[in-house]
């Protein structure tokens, strides 16, 4: 198949679509405005619904709503506007309804900018909203690989019924790579599968009716749904770990990255490789549930001295590091604040400079 | 023996959690009987807000959510948007519609959203113990406002039907109380003429439904029937405020 090229919002969108998404609810602001305006345009092509909520407050309830139903639903969003989901979501984990919701993270805290940031990696791993719950994360580093991530963010959603979370900083949204998309398919609900899904069917012998809820008012009912929950995320943990292993092999240091900046290290790692020092790469590409074990192996193969946590924040997943390497290793960060991202000659000089002190 | 007297299907068969002389229950019933009259019964969905109602999708007998405090409206449209054949209602409290749930219900009448909303405005917060409402009226005792609500830093009560009537997008509005059973006849009726309009495609209806609360007004439910009558209805008189369908 030829290879297209497109910006990456307009992809991510497109990606969807073909994945069975047919309905969009979402709100302008940089940098993922463009997801909002590309389904706008195509979602009535096709039958679909777009709606441009009055809030990300609305556009999140909106998804709550028909998602509900077992439609393939998606909403896009950038950072602040993603706080403002975050009750939507705990009610979304809680109920148990898959969907999937983009982050297309830029710097912060506060209004902060409108440029790529990682700063939202804490806000989405460890529970944005109120409540034990947890959002299956994946952080896509390019364009490409933000389009494959969606056909597996929606699986992942139904097959576990849970809100699945893209977490791909400004810079993957708003530059153009070649791409291949995937096919485009109907997406038809299964209530063999989802028994769940509103239907507005009356209860008969044959069909139970539908209630979506997060309330649970007793102590045994709601300890019931955290155990269902916390078994759910068990099972996560243990098949959707994801990540990216690069040049490990005879590696003397380990870097740590993910999304853009796990790229930009790629490239530094590149250059060494060509004076003959090898520095691996652990990416990984579900932020939750985290590659701990992953970690640890890479950071404690034999040959290596150290490991390099980058990141565009302050060290937001430097304490998942350092949790999986567990005082193993020793651990540097070089990390930069939102929109203020690293040059591939910055960590070169980092990894040197690293090596000079071993 | 003749049966002269049924209850409506679309009720479950669980004990509400009201308060005596709550309206609540009442309320519930007309709204379920008016999906039966209609014919609606398997092609229907409501959506329980956050208040004294919470509870609400145990006793309607369809498929039924809960929603976030004052977002049962952008639920609701949600689901529309994939159920546009469904009858889509919610149930809301005046806490829940009109404070915290504003800008979800002035949005979803703006869209001309064809769902339906039946508004229970009981001018108090229930289901938290008696604080002071949006719709608390003036000078009225809550425990948020145990020296009366002051006009001068409170404001004045919110009207929402007479709000949500302004909005090009709203084809019904209208307000009706639970104080007598001829009102309660009528507050039927206008519940149904709402679900009609929506299965016709027509847009935004709401019904509010003044009603009481004897619990945290502090007194007896008939006692209470009259407060109802000779201090809310005076500020929020009863009627058609916007009926697009018979202009």
């Amino acid at each position: 198949m030829a290879l297209t090229l497109m910006k990456g919002s307009e992809a991510i969108a497109e990606a969807a679509i073909r994945v069975g998404c047919r309905y969009f609810f979402g709100y302008p602001i940089t940098p993922q405005t463009e997801i909002p305006e590309y389904m706008s345009a195509r979602m009535p092509q096709i039958g679909g619904t777009f709606l441009q909520a009055e809030s990300e407050i609305g556009a999140i309830n909106m998804v709550y709503g028909a998602a509900g139903t077992g439609a393939r639903v998606l909403t896009s969003s950038s950072s602040p506007g993603v706080s403002l989901k975050q009750e939507g979501i705990s009610y979304i984990a809680a109920s148990e309804v898959p969907c999937v919701i983009m982050n297309v993270m830029r710097g912060g805290p506060g209004l902060g900018s409108i440029q790529a940031g990682q700063a939202d990696y804490s806000q989405s791993t460890k529970g944005g909203g109120h409540g034990d719950y947890k959002l299956v994360v994946y952080a896509p580093s390019s364009v490409q690989e933000s389009i494959d991530l969606m056909t597996i963010a929606f699986d992942v959603a139904e097959k576990y019924r849970t809100p699945v979370l893209i977490a791909a900083d400004g810079m993957i949204c708003q530059m153009m790579e070649p791409v291949e998309l995937p096919e485009m398919i109907e997406h038809k609900i299964d209530y063999k599968k989802m028994p769940w899904a509103i239907t507005g069917e009356h209860e008969s012998d044959t069909h139970k009716r539908a209630i979506i809820n997060s309330l649970y008012i007793t102590v045994e009912e709601l300890d019931e749904l955290n155990e269902r929950l916390q078994a759910n995320y068990r099972k996560i943990e243990e098949n959707e770990v994801r990540y990216e292993a690069y040049n490990l092999e005879n590696a003397e240091i380990v870097v740590t990255a993910f999304g853009t900046v796990a790229r930009i290290c790629k490239s530094a790692i590149d250059d060494l490789k060509e004076e003959g020092i090898n520095i691996g790469l652990l990416r990984p590409i579900t932020l939750w549930p985290f590659p701990y074990e992953a970690v640890h192996k890479a950071a404690t193969q034999p040959g290596v001295k150290a490991v390099l946590d980058v990141e565009l924040n302050a060290g937001q997943m430097l304490e998942d590091v350092k949790i999986a390497v567990n005082g193993d290793q020793k651990i540097e960060f070089l990390g930069r604040y939102g929109s203020h991202m690293p040059t591939a000659e910055e960590i070169y000089d980092k990894l040197l400079q690293m090596r000079r002190e071993f | 023996m003749a049966v002269v007297f049924e209850k409506t299907k679309m009720l479950t068969d669980a004990p509400y959690h009201y308060c005596p002389g709550c309206n609540h229950g009442i309320a519930h019933r007309l709204v379920a009987e008016s999906i039966e009259d209609l014919g609606l019964t398997n092609n229907v969905v409501g959506v329980a807000p956050v208040g004294c109602s919470v509870f609400a999708y145990n006793y309607f007998n369809c498929d039924m959510y809960e929603a976030p405090h004052g977002r049962a409206p952008a639920v609701a449209t949600g689901l529309k948007r994939v159920l546009p054949e469904s009858l889509i209602f919610t149930y809301q409290g005046d806490g829940d519609l009109a404070s915290i749930g504003t800008n979800e219900v002035v949005h979803a009448a703006h869209r001309g959203e064809n769902i339906s909303v039946i508004f229970i405005n009981n001018a108090i917060y229930g289901m938290t113990g008696g604080q002071m409402a949006p719709t608390t009226l003036v000078g009225q005792k809550t425990t948020t406002s145990p020296y009366g609500r002051d006009e001068a830093t409170c404001g004045a009560p919110i009207k929402v039907c007479e709000m949500l009537a302004q909005i090009p997008g709203t084809y019904y509005a209208e307000r009706v109380a639970m104080n007598t059973n001829a009102n309660i006849m009528k507050a039927k009726k206008a519940i149904t003429k709402a679900f009609k309009y929506q299965m016709e495609g027509r847009g935004f209806t709401i019904v509010e439904l003044l009603s009481t609360c004897p619990t945290n007004w502090g007194l007896s439910p008939v006692e209470s029937l009259k407060w109802l009558e000779e201090n809310m209805i005076p500020y929020y008189p009863l009627g058609v405020y916007k009926d697009k369908g018979a202009e």
